[in-house]
């Protein structure tokens, strides 16, 4: 499924009410009034920040590091409770 | 990396839920271990909301939104289509809440339950009736308080026990499970792919507005419910065979309760109740999983 809904003609589109379109389209990151900040060297590349993301926010980069997606992380700060190694702190947004 | 749980991500970012919530999570891990190949159905309940509006949705599989009393038996119906066009490979989900299961929709699922119809159905339990603002459900426990009721007439009622009810339909399987622990959530979940007829999971999902916590801890809150026993993981299997999922040592029941402003309110004395009624029936499911230990046995053998 694409992001964006894209009908080119009236036959396109299904017959009845039906929800197309992906909620990526939902910035949520602008929810947010703390946001994770990841300490490199503290971490372990454990990925249980990731594991217990309820927004699907950390990705894991191309060494196994967590990248938080500030676009939709809601600062929930769920990742820095869970992270063994309190290599994640909630800073304030300004 | 060596991931714990599968790293595919069907359901996307960018949904309503609020911050911190089990509901949210719970859905993550399930499609992870369902795949796209799955149709749901909902009830009214905050998924319905956190999913979005038209024309948007989050899960990335086909879903339907029903009726608050029929998310069962319109998973049935699909699995009777899918069944009419000989597609065997699509997993019917019926998702809902604690109130559309405990109480409105348990009609519906005692008929598709009765009928052993082959769907999977999950109950994501936060213990009130949220989506409409944190009302009472037969699945809130006894001394919470919601807004239907307040501090002074705190529930007075149990937990309705929802896998004993499942399982005494006699199907062929019924779990319960956590958002604190994802990979038994998504193992049950396989077994349940991997067999036929109604499968029912009720997994406890914190919600933090509704529970008076902070939204940091809802991973924290919902570990704590099964190592204070509050919420123990068991299995059911053919409606009469017990399984514990795992028999942690029993933390202080306070530890779980402190940090829930619905739970603020209580004495000791009635922590004490509370901490009763909760062991009572964490030995009646150990007597019950000794009692099945033969069972488990011989199929362990004939494996
Ligand atoms: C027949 C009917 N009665 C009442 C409602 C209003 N309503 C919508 S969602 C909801 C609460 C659902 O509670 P629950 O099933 O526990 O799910 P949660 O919101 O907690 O996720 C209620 C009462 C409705 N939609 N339909
Ligand atoms: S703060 Fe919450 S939403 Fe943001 S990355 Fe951490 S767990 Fe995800
Ligand atoms: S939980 Fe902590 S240690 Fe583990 S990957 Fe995330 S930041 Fe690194
Ligand atoms: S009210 Fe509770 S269950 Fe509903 S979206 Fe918010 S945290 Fe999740
Ligand atoms: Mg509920």
């Amino acid at each position: 499924m694409s992001d964006e809904i894209k009908w080119k003609k009236e036959s396109d589109m299904p017959l009845m009410a039906m929800s197309m379109g992906r909620m990526t389209v939902n910035k949520t990151g602008s929810w947010r009034n703390l946001r994770p900040v990841i300490e490199k060297e503290k971490c372990i590349k454990c990925g249980i920040c990731w594991k217990f993301c309820p927004d699907v926010s950390i990705r894991l980069d191309e060494e196994d590091y967590p990248v938080v997606d500030l676009e939709f992380c809601k600062g929930c700060g769920i990742c820095a409770v869970e992270c063994p190694k309190d290599a994640i702190t909630m800073i304030k947004e300004e | 990396m060596k991931y714990t749980i599968p790293a595919q991500e069907v359901m996307c970012s960018g949904h309503k839920a609020c911050q911190g919530c089990g509901a949210a999570l719970a859905m993550r891990y399930a499609l992870k271990a369902l795949g796209p190949r799955t149709i749901m159905t909902f009830p009214a309940c905050c998924w319905s909301v956190i999913d979005g509006p038209f024309p948007y949705s989050a899960v990335g599989v086909p879903l339907f939104h029903t009726a608050f009393e029929t998310a069962a038996v319109v998973a049935s119906g699909i699995r009777a289509g899918l069944d009419a066009r000989g597609e065997k490979d699509v997993n019917v989900v019926a998702w809902a809440g604690d109130g559309g299961t405990f109480d409105i929709g348990i009609q519906a699922l005692s008929g598709t339950t009765e009928r052993n119809d082959n769907i999977i159905y999950v109950c994501y339990d936060n213990e009130a009736y949220m989506n409409t603002g944190v009302q009472r459900s037969s699945a809130t426990p006894w001394g919470a308080v919601t807004t239907t009721t307040p501090p002074r007439h705190f529930k007075k009622e149990r937990k309705k026990d929802m896998m004993a009810i499942l399982a005494a339909h006699s199907i062929p399987y019924t779990a319960s499970a956590s958002v604190a622990y994802p990979e038994d959530f998504i193992k049950k979940l396989n077994y349940a792919k991997s067999i036929e007829g109604t499968k029912f999971l009720h997994i406890l999902a914190t919600c933090p507005p509704g529970w008076r916590s902070a939204p940091e801890i809802a991973v924290q809150l919902a570990k704590l419910a099964v190592q204070t026993h509050a919420f123990p993981l068991y299995e059911i299997h053919e409606g009469r065979y017990f399984k514990m999922s795992m028999n942690p040592a029993k933390k202080p029941l306070t530890d779980y309760l402190k940090p829930q402003g619905r739970f603020r309110h209580l004495t000791e004395e009635q922590v004490a109740d509370m901490d009763r009624m909760i062991d009572e029936r964490y030995s009646y499911l150990l007597e019950q999983a000794e009692r099945s230990k033969p069972y488990f046995d011989a199929k362990k053998e004939t494996k």
